[in-house]
């Protein structure tokens, strides 16, 4: 019940994140654009583009979304060598 | 009967609990951002200064491995697990209420934890590799900085801050809090270090450096609270599911 209290605070937190004053006034950058590129412009160094560059259109959200699917099934994966699960009292008698 | 409506109320709970996850990942904004140091932003001579203090860092790492997983068994599947980790931990953009920007928290302080300092540069470098080369995530340019920062810098001092709480006698509540919040600053510190070094021209270095660093303090303060937390609950699980793994993984010193 905790965990479930806990968790839901956290997505009230980010559900409500985009409409607080803050939110409307700013534009989610990361830090990279509002204190690194900012700090390296005031230098005279910009960005450049990446050597492959996958911020294109919806590209980046399709390896964004590749590159989860391959993190998830590697971390679960190696998740369920460490941490096999649990096996019932009542199925083991079956068995 | 009353067996069966503990099962039943179980299984809503764990539904409750997948549903709000759900609903969290769905409100995340759907653009992602960057928080490593760009492509193109460091002068190839500081680039070439990173790399070079990065690299004894990573061959060390990977003697490391190469020595740990031939001595323990279950070493591999842990630093796959870890370095899975460490990659999503650190492509995750989260909205930051209080200052109305994004940023990552990196995973490096419980990767330190897990599996000690010098593997978590490791598998730092291969997620900021691949972010670097597929997500346009930080830049090959700036890789060796990205390391420094992220890599280095986080696992070391997150590793060490836990080291010294547990010698303490302190709890390894307190311990594991500090070993996140404090790997997540001393990345953002190492990077401020790494832009005002490269960038500071004519103008004082310290100045610089306390301007970028003033400059990340409204978002990475929170969100190195909520790396702490997200390393207890995460040590809190491994220690109650299997503890002979914090035993084994750090050489003891978990």
């Amino acid at each position: 019940m905790k965990k479930a209290a806990l968790l839901l605070i956290f997505a009230g937190l980010f559900l409500s994140a985009p409409a607080c004053p803050l939110g409307r006034a700013a534009s989610w950058s990361g830090v990279d654009e509002t204190v690194i590129e900012k700090f390296a412009e005031k230098a005279g160094r910009t960005a450049r583009e990446p050597f492959i560059n996958t911020d294109q259109g919806d590209l980046l959200l399709f390896v964004f979304l590749l590159a989860g699917m391959v993190g998830g099934f590697i971390g679960g994966y190696n998740f369920r060598v460490l941490f096999p699960p649990k096996r019932r009292t009542g199925e083991e008698k079956h068995v | 009967m009353i067996m069966h409506r503990r099962k039943k109320s179980a299984r809503i709970r764990r539904a409750a609990t997948v549903a709000a996850t759900a609903g969290t990942l769905i409100a995340l904004p759907a653009q992602a951002f960057a928080m490593h140091i760009s492509e193109g932003i460091l002068p190839a001579s500081w680039a070439v200064l990173w790399y070079a203090v990065a690299i004894p860092f990573v061959a060390l790492g990977l003697r490391e491995l190469q020595r740990r997983s031939e001595e323990l068994l279950y070493f591999k599947p842990l630093v796959g697990l870890v370095g899975a980790a460490v990659f999503i931990i650190s492509c995750m953009p989260i909205p930051v209420p209080t200052a109305g920007t994004c940023s990552h928290p990196c995973g490096t302080g419980l990767a330190a934890i897990l599996i000690g300092p010098g593997l978590t540069v490791v598998v730092a470098s291969i997620a900021l590799t691949l972010q670097a080369l597929f997500l346009a995530h930080g830049g090959l340019t700036t890789l060796g900085a990205n390391i420094v920062s992220m890599g280095v810098a986080g696992a070391y001092v997150g590793y060490g801050a836990y080291w010294i709480i547990r010698r303490l006698g302190l709890p390894w509540v307190m311990a594991a809090f500090l070993a996140g919040l404090l790997s997540d600053w001393a990345t953002y510190a190492m990077t401020s270090v790494s832009l005002a070094a490269a960038l500071h021209g004519g103008g004082s270095f310290s100045a610089m450096f306390s301007l970028i660093l003033i400059a990340f303090v409204p978002t990475q303060l929170p969100l190195g609270i909520f790396e702490g937390i997200l390393c207890v609950g995460a040590l809190k699980f491994v220690r109650s599911r299997k503890p002979e793994l914090l035993r084994m993984a750090a050489g003891g010193a978990a």
